[in-house]
C-alpha cells in the first residue's frame, strides 16, 4: 500500500538554523572574512575553484566558508551557482607558453632555458608542524631577486624539434562540453581534459598512483610543471576583435612518458597532460598521468584492463558531486521502497518456510 | 585595416585589458565620484565565460573551465560609445570600465590616460615585478661537486 | 558595429523578458491565439513580435538561420550584440527567421530523431497581418477549434503527419504573435 507523507518542515528548519550556528563557531571568537579564507587558505580556495570548475576567488571563498570547510559541499555550491550565469562565450585558448610564472621546473632537463624556479612550495619543507604558527606573527619579507627577462618556453619544445617527442595534434577542431551536453562515448582527448581538470583531486590522485604501481604503467617524468598567470581573451563580436578580461592563474603539467613505438611510429617520448585552475600541482600532475593512461587505444598499446585506461570507469566516477549526489541519496527517505524490499523478504521467508516444512513432512 | 585603424584597435585593446584586470576599487577612486552622463546600452551583467586551454599546451582546444566576467555597454551625450567586459562579478566595475573605453575615444583621451589609465598600468607593473621578483630568488643555481670523469 | 546595433533590447531586462517569456510560453500552448509582446525595438524588417522572440528565445547556443528577406548587416548585428546567437546554415539552425516565401520548403531545416525530436526548428515567420481566421487548427492546447490566417496549409498538415518530429511556428507580425506546434491539426479553413 502506497502512503503519501509529508512533513518535517519545522525539524527541517530547525535543523538549517542549528547548522548556522555550529558554522558561526563560538561568538567569542572573530568570525572569519572571505578575505582571509582567499588570502590565507588559498590552497583550498584553489581546488574548489578547479573542480567547481569556476575561477572566482571571491565566490569559493564564500563557499568554503557557508560549506564549513568541506570543500566537496563547496564545489558543490559553486556548480550550482554556475548555472545561473549566462555564457558570453568562450576564450581564445589561452597562451601557456607566455605565462607569467612563479613556478617552473623540469625533472627532465637540469638547464632548461629559464631555469628551475621553485616558486611557493611545500617541497624540500620537512614536513614538521610549526608551533610558531599557532601564535600570531609578522613573517618576514620574502627575499627578491632580479628577474631575467626572457621568454620560458616549454621543455617539451626541445624534444619536439629533434622529432625524440610526438608533435601536439591541432586539427582545429571546436571541442565539445560536458557543461552544456551529457558526456558521450566514445570521448576524444579535449573532452577526457575537461573532465579529469574538474574530476576529484583524490580520485585522479588514487587513479594516476595506481599506474605508477603498475597498473597501465606509462613510465612518466615531469618533462615540465609551470605554475603562475596567463591572461584571458574573447573575441567580442560587437567590437569585431578580441580584449583581455583578466587573468587566471593556472597549474599545468606535461608528461614525457616512454613509447617503444608502434607499427606507424618510431620510438619516441609521448605526452601526457594537465592543466588546473590556481595552484593545484598535485591535481594537475596527477591529471596529466591519467590522460596518458587513457591515451592507450591511440598510441596502439596494450588494454591491460587497468582502470586508468578504461575511459568509461574514469569519466563516469571522477566528478565528486555526481558522486556524492548518487552516494549520499541513499540516506534521504526510501521508505516506500524499503517497504517493498520488506515485503517481498517476508513472502521470500514464507515461502521457504513452506518448503522446508514440506520437505519435512516427506521424509 | 589600414595601420592607423590596426594602432587604434591595438590602443584600444591594450586599455580595456588594463581596465579588466585593475582592482575595481582602484579604478573607482582614480576615476572619481563625477562621472560624464551616460545611457546604458547593456545595463551591467553578470555571466560566465568559459575558458579554453591547449591539449599539450599547443594542440587542440579544450574547455578547462569558467570565469565569472560582468559586462557593459553605454553611450556618452555625445554619442560614442564603449565596451566593457571585466573579470569579475562588480557591475561598478564594468560600467566604470566602459566610461573609460567611451572616454579614450573622446578629446578627453590624454587626461583620462594620465589620470586613470597611466597610474593602473604602474601599479600593476609593480605588482608583477614584485612576483617576478620573488620567483627569481628561487631559482636553482646548481654547482657541480664532483665530476665523473676517469 | 553600427550604434544601432546596440539599441532597441529590452530596457528592464529581468521583468520584460520575464513578461515576454510568459507570453510566449502562453501562445504555444494554445496554439492559434493571438498574443501582444512589446520592449523590442529591433532594425526594419524585423517587427516588434520577432525581436522580442529572439531577445527571450535565443542565445549562443541557438544558432540562428536568416532567411533572404531579414539576411541584412544590421539584422545581423543586432542578432550579436543583443543576443550573441551565431548565424547558421539551415541545415543547423535552432531558429529560423523570415517571410514564409524564403523559409520554404521547411524540409531543410532539422526536424529532430526518433530519440531527440526535441532537437529541431522553431521557425519564426513573419507576416504582414495576424487574424484570427482562415486555416482550421484543431489538438492539444485547443478548446474545439481555432483559426489562424496561415500562409499556406498543406506544409503544416504534412509537418502534423510526421509527429513527433517536425518544426514548431510562431509567426509574428507587428507587436502581435501567434504560435502553432507540430501537435496541432490544421486543415483549410
Amino acid at each position: 500500500m502506497y502512503v503519501a507523507v509529508k512533513g518535517g518542515e519545522r525539524a527541517i528548519d530547525n535543523a538549517h538554523a542549528w547548522l548556522a550556528e555550529e558554522r558561526r563557531g563560538d561568538p567569542a571568537v572573530p568570525a572569519l572574512g572571505l578575505d582571509q579564507i582567499a588570502g590565507q587558505l588559498a590552497l583550498a580556495v584553489n581546488r574548489v575553484m578547479a573542480e567547481g570548475s569556476l575561477f572566482d576567488r571571491g565566490l569559493a571563498a564564500l563557499a568554503i566558508k557557508q560549506a564549513r570547510g568541506d570543500l566537496i559541499e563547496a564545489i558543490f555550491l559553486i556548480r550550482a551557482y554556475r548555472t545561473t550565469l549566462p555564457r558570453f562565450g568562450a576564450s581564445v585558448p589561452v597562451d601557456t607558453a607566455g605565462m607569467a610564472c612563479i613556478r617552473r621546473i623540469s625533472a627532465t632537463f637540469k638547464d632548461a632555458p629559464g631555469g628551475q624556479v621553485l616558486g611557493p612550495t611545500f617541497d624540500y619543507t620537512h614536513r614538521l608542524l610549526d608551533f610558531a604558527l599557532a601564535a600570531e606573527g609578522a613573517v618576514p619579507e620574502a627575499p627578491q631577486a632580479e628577474p631575467q627577462p626572457g621568454p620560458v618556453p616549454h621543455v617539451t619544445g626541445f624534444l619536439g624539434r629533434d622529432g625524440m617527442i610526438e608533435p601536439a595534434e591541432f586539427t582545429g577542431a571546436e571541442p565539445r562540453d560536458l557543461t552544456r551536453e551529457p558526456l558521450s562515448l566514445p570521448a576524444d582527448r579535449a573532452l577526457r581534459l575537461q573532465a579529469l581538470a574538474r574530476g576529484d583531486e583524490g580520485f585522479v590522485l588514487g587513479l594516476a598512483y595506481s599506474t605508477q604501481r603498475g597498473y597501465g604503467r606509462t613510465h612518466a617524468f615531469v618533462g615540465e610543471l609551470r605554475i603562475g598567470t596567463v591572461g584571458v581573451e574573447i573575441e567580442i563580436p560587437e567590437l569585431g576583435f578580441a580584449v583581455e578580461i583578466g587573468e587566471v592563474e593556472l597549474t599545468e603539467c606535461e608528461t614525457v612518458n616512454q613509447f617503444k613505438g608502434s607499427r606507424t611510429e618510431p620510438p619516441q617520448f609521448t605526452r601526457g597532460y594537465g592543466l588546473t585552475f590556481g595552484q593545484t600541482e598535485r591535481k594537475a600532475i596527477a591529471m596529466s598521468l591519467v590522460d596518458r593512461a587513457l591515451r592507450w587505444r591511440e598510441l596502439g598499446e596494450d588494454d591491460t584492463g587497468a582502470p586508468a585506461q578504461d575511459e568509461e570507469f574514469v569519466l563516469s566516477h571522477c566528478d565528486n558531486i555526481q558522486a556524492t549526489g548518487f552516494l549520499e541519496h541513499i540516506k534521504l527517505p526510501h521508505y516506500v521502497d524499503f517497504q517493498s524490499e520488506l515485503e517481498l523478504v517476508r513472502k521470500l521467508r514464507a515461502e521457504a518456510e513452506q518448503a522446508r516444512a514440506a520437505r519435512k513432512a516427506a521424509e | 585595416m589600414s595601420t592607423a585603424e590596426t594602432v587604434a584597435t591595438a590602443d584600444r585593446r591594450a586599455w580595456m585589458g588594463l581596465l579588466a584586470r585593475a582592482e575595481p576599487a582602484r579604478l573607482a577612486a582614480l576615476l572619481g565620484a563625477d562621472l560624464p552622463e551616460h545611457v546604458l546600452l547593456r545595463a551591467p551583467e553578470i555571466g560566465a565565460v568559459m575558458v579554453r586551454g591547449r591539449v599539450g599546451g599547443a594542440g587542440d582546444a579544450f574547455n578547462l573551465g569558467e570565469m565569472t566576467v560582468t559586462r557593459c555597454s553605454l553611450r556618452l551625450a555625445s554619442g560614442v560609445v564603449g565596451h566593457a567586459y571585466v573579470q569579475g562579478r562588480d557591475r561598478d566595475h564594468a560600467r566604470q570600465a566602459a566610461l573609460v573605453d567611451a572616454l579614450m575615444q573622446t578629446g578627453r583621451s590624454t587626461e583620462i590616460e594620465a589620470r586613470v589609465l597611466a597610474p593602473l598600468a604602474a601599479e600593476e607593473t609593480a605588482r608583477r615585478s614584485a612576483r617576478a621578483a620573488r620567483a627569481a630568488a628561487t631559482k636553482v643555481e646548481f654547482f657541480t661537486m664532483v665530476r665523473g670523469e676517469d | 558595429m553600427d550604434s544601432a546595433a546596440l539599441q532597441g533590447g529590452f530596457a528592464d531586462p529581468p521583468v520584460e523578458s520575464a513578461r515576454a517569456f510568459r507570453a510566449v510560453l502562453d501562445a504555444m500552448a494554445r496554439p492559434g491565439t493571438i498574443r501582444r509582446v512589446t520592449g523590442a525595438a529591433p532594425p526594419a524588417p524585423l517587427s516588434v513580435a520577432a525581436g522580442v522572440l529572439l531577445l527571450v528565445l535565443t542565445d549562443r547556443t541557438t544558432p540562428v538561420w536568416l532567411a533572404p528577406s531579414h539576411d541584412h548587416a544590421d539584422v545581423r548585428d543586432w542578432i550579436a550584440f543583443q543576443t550573441g546567437a551565431p548565424i547558421a546554415a539551415p541545415g543547423g539552425a535552432a531558429f529560423a527567421l523570415g517571410d514564409w516565401a524564403g523559409l520554404r520548403p521547411p524540409g531543410r531545416f532539422p526536424t529532430g530523431t526518433p530519440d531527440y525530436p526535441d532537437r529541431s526548428v522553431t521557425l519564426i515567420v513573419e507576416q504582414t497581418v495576424l487574424r484570427a481566421e482562415g486555416a482550421r487548427l484543431t489538438g492539444p492546447g485547443i478548446a474545439g477549434a481555432a483559426a489562424l490566417n496561415l500562409p499556406e496549409t498543406a506544409a503544416f498538415a504534412e509537418n502534423r503527419a510526421r509527429f513527433p518530429l517536425g518544426f514548431d511556428c510562431y509567426f509574428t507580425a507587428g507587436e502581435r504573435l501567434a504560435a502553432l506546434p507540430r501537435s496541432t491539426r490544421v486543415e483549410a479553413g
